[in-house]
């Protein structure tokens, strides 16, 4: 998980290049880490509310980081853990009542799942694994493009869902009366077998890409260490 | 979703092990769930773990919320709050079970601290501030949800038990993959229950 900050950096990247590229994929939070599953596959059966929902952890993850990133002088490492979760669950705070006041439809929609991005597994572990050891500009970037890494692949998991299970994308109707929908991809079952699936070509990918480039492996080889490292 | 106080607390109990398992029906608790269940052993004990701290969280957070939380008008830091709370309950059982059980403490201790970040706890918790629980049903709603996720890692430590010996498994979809897709089967199998407790 924290190959971020030991892998040898190639030359022509910069710090904050590398940081950007191994959270949106070489270190995506889904396909390597298999974090923070839990609190936003509930609400991928519709486009709108996932985007809402990533943005959400996008904002608590980048502004988390940047944030403990500062005061890691000041926190003693004894209380590390609480001042952690206090800082995440303030801005997580915020994001609540924002969303309350501007839009109470969703808001309510989305029930518990916006509190519980503070239990949200990617926060903790950025804050621990990167924030914890970095300056706060890295770490906010960091944040965010785990954040976004996270992001984007549950909105292609949400718009498989919401095409194939109402026919409709953003709640726009985009198929006739025709069309059947798939009830089982409104259901629970299709998120598991979705993310599955996702990390299945994830892998096979990967592993195309690193028989390819088996004399030059910094990057390739990190990125399948981290793998076999969770299995 | 289970509508609150006019509930029966046999068919809460029921309902929330079966029909809306914390885990197969709102993904809840899956980080820990996928990466322990590679265990028989530590799921039995992350799985009666989680039961009481959800159990008494429920109970606790029931109490705060309603003698301290809304008295006061400060909803707006109930998120913070419940945290605290949660992380004092563990470190409180953590305490009083090596205190009174060393060899039960022997056998949950890594486990414990883990539970504080487990979205399960949380989301037990949320659920019944929303759904507006009174007492008896908020802590029979916390202990069934944490059953339900007990029996849920431990059906899935039992499949992986058998999936470990196949080699029929592709590469890619090994670990993590085919324990996402045994969970999507698990959680099918679990919505075939919906029907029979009619607490929509």
């Amino acid at each position: 998980m924290s190959d971020v900050g030991k892998t040898s950096v190639p030359a022509k990247i910069s710090p904050a290049g590398k940081v950007m590229r191994d959270g949106l994929w070489y270190n995506n939070p889904i396909f390597v880490q298999v974090l923070g599953i839990c609190s936003t596959l509930a609400v991928t059966n519709n486009l709108r509310n996932t985007l809402i929902m990533v943005l959400g952890v996008s904002f608590a993850t980048s502004m988390g980081s940047l944030t403990l990133s500062a005061l890691r002088e000041l926190i003693p490492r004894k209380v590390r853990m609480i001042v952690q979760v206090l800082v995440l669950s303030f801005y997580v705070i915020i994001i609540d009542i924002v969303l309350r006041a501007y839009q109470p439809a969703i808001s309510k929609q989305l029930g518990p799942y916006v509190g519980l991005i503070i239990t949200n597994c990617i926060l903790m572990g950025r804050a621990e694994a990167f924030a914890a050891s970095n300056p706060p500009g890295l770490a906010f970037l960091d944040g965010l493009a785990n954040g976004l890494g996270y992001g984007w692949v549950l909105l292609v998991i949400a718009v498989i869902r919401e095409f194939l299970g109402f026919g409709s994308l953003f709640g726009f109707k985009l198929v006739g009366d025709w069309f059947t929908p798939w009830t089982i991809m409104v259901m629970a079952p299709s998120a598991f077998f979705l993310v599955a699936i996702a990390l299945w070509i994830a892998n096979n990918y990967k592993a195309k890409v690193a028989a390819a480039a088996k004399p030059a492996v910094s990057t390739g080889a990190g990125a399948s260490a981290g793998q076999g490292g969770k299995q | 979703m289970i509508d609150a106080p006019s509930v029966g607390l046999l068919s809460l109990f029921l309902a929330s092990i079966l029909t809306s398992n914390v885990l197969l029906a709102n993904f809840l608790g899956t980080c820990s769930f996928i990466s322990i269940s590679k265990d028989f052993k530590s799921s039995m004990g992350l799985g009666v773990a989680v039961t009481l701290v959800i159990g008494i969280t429920a109970a606790v957070c029931w109490a705060v919320l309603y003698f301290i939380i809304k008295p006061l008008g400060i909803e707006y830091l109930s998120f913070i709050i419940f945290i605290i709370v949660i992380a004092g309950v563990v470190q409180m059982l953590e305490m009083i079970i090596d205190r009174f059980s060393p060899a039960l403490y022997m056998a949950l201790g890594i486990f414990l601290p883990l539970i504080t970040v487990n979205c399960a706890v949380l989301g037990v918790i949320l659920f019944m501030q929303i759904r507006k629980y009174n007492f008896p049903q908020a802590v029979v709603f916390g202990f069934g949800s944490g059953a339900g996720w007990w029996l849920a890692i431990m059906l899935l430590a039992s499949i992986r038990k058998k999936l470990d010996s196949n080699n029929a498994i592709p590469a890619g979809l090994k670990g993590t993959g085919i324990t996402l897709i045994t969970i999507g089967f698990m959680a099918m199998a679990f919505v075939g229950f919906s029907g029979m407790i009619a607490v929509q």
